[in-house]
This record gives C-alpha cells, structure tokens and sequence, in this order.
C-alpha cells in the first residue's frame, strides 16, 4: 500500500488530495502509466510528466525512482513559493 | 535556526527585532519580505498558497541547512504563510544574521532563491475573472545556477 498525494492543478484535474492504492508498480514511471490507464482525469493529469515533479517519502525524486520500500508519493506542478 | 508555516499573518517588527539578540557577535542582520502584488490585468482579489504540509517544513529547514553550512550565520529564520491573501498582505519572510553583512546578504538571497522553487508551495490567483495557478519561471529555475 503506497499513499498518492497530489497538489495545485494536478489535484484539481484528479479531484482528490490523497489516496491510498495497491500497486505492483516498480518506478514512479511504472506507476504513473498505472494511474494514465484508469481513468480519463488521471490521463489528463499526467499527460506531459516533463510538466510535473516527484516527491518520493516527502523528498523531491525522479520519475525513474524504484518505489520498494516508499510510503508516500506526490505529484504536483513546479513549486512557486516565495 | 526556526522554519514556520503558518496560516496566519506575522508581526514583521516584532520578528525582526527579536531575531538573533542573543548573538552579540553578529552585527548584521539582513531581512527579505515578500508581499502579495496584483500583476494581473483584472483586479487580484485573493492570493491562495497550497503546500504539501510536512515536506514543506523539512524542505525549508534543509535549505536553511544548506545556508549555515555555506555562509558563517549567526542565525536563520523563514517564516512562510499558506492559505488566502490579500494584495498587500506580507507571504513569506527570511531573516540571516552574521558577523559580516556579506554573508548576511548572500545567505538571504540563497534562501530565497531556492524556496522559490525547491519548497512546495503552490500559489493560484484569484479574480474576477477566475482563478489559474501561477506558473513557474525559467529565470527562477536559472538563478539557482549561479549557487
């Protein structure tokens, strides 16, 4: 079990902030082609991955990271603080 | 070091002038404040800002990290508010105390150029019109080059 966090428009597109799944996935990559074959709204979410980032167990990642051993991923857009 | 997130508004006086007194080595003391500005082409009603809460504090503090082991601080503080602004409202403050004003200066414009875009946070501008998240620049991005 893997939480899936999203934020900003990728929340807004998936319209959830959270969500628990059971994947077998092995990357971050491999999980998001999971989440693409869903449904619709995550296949618009993730349509351009370059548009998006990675936080893997609250540090920013790759989408090439290897998931064994994660407990929580988020998906959000480039962050705008300041 | 202190990092806040926080929801409500900040006492910029009161936070400066209680930075760091216990450092009677550090005679400079550099503050950087960010404000809510209406850019857009129709009225700016509202600014939201949405973190990811937990990473947004460790990420903050391992920049915080990066600049006391770079530059010779006294003491650090960032003090960085989420939820619905107003134009005018203050968003985020740092604050870098040191012996020497250099390190003050370049520590201070270390810390804002990578929380600008290495600690979640995510800003949406609301107006009349509507509301759209405000997009990322390259030159942000770029600036963190010249670290």
């Amino acid at each position: 079990m893997i939480d899936v966090m999203y934020f900003a428009w990728v929340r807004e597109r998936i319209g959830l902030p959270k969500e628990t799944i059971e994947t077998r996935a092995e990357t971050v990559a491999d999980l998001v082609e999971e989440l693409k074959s869903r449904e619709e709204r995550y296949a618009m979410a993730f349509a351009d991955v370059s548009a998006l980032r990675v936080a893997v167990d609250q540090e920013l990642s790759d989408f090439d990271a290897p998931l064994s051993g994660v407990r929580e991923i988020a998906f959000f857009p480039p962050m705008t603080g300041g | 070091m202190t990092i806040r997130v926080q929801q409500d508004a900040f006492d910029l006086g009161a936070e400066v002038a209680g930075f760091a007194t216990d450092r009677k080595d550090a005679g400079a003391l550099v503050t950087f404040t960010g404000i809510v500005r209406d850019l857009t082409d129709t009225d700016l009603t509202v600014m939201e800002i949405e973190h990811y809460p937990g990473m947004t504090e460790k990420a903050l503090g391992a920049i915080a990290d990066q600049a006391a082991k770079r530059w010779s601080l006294a003491d650090v503080l960032v003090i960085h508010r989420y939820g619905r602004m107003s134009p005018g409202d203050r968003i985020m403050m740092v604050a870098t105390a040191a012996k020497h004003r250099k390190d003050a200066f370049e520590a201070a414009e270390f810390l804002m150029d990578y929380l600008k875009s290495r600690a979640p946070f995510w800003k949406k501008e609301i107006t009349s019109d509507g509301s759209e998240w405000v997009n990322s620049k390259a030159e942000d991005e770029a600036a963190l080059t010249r670290w």
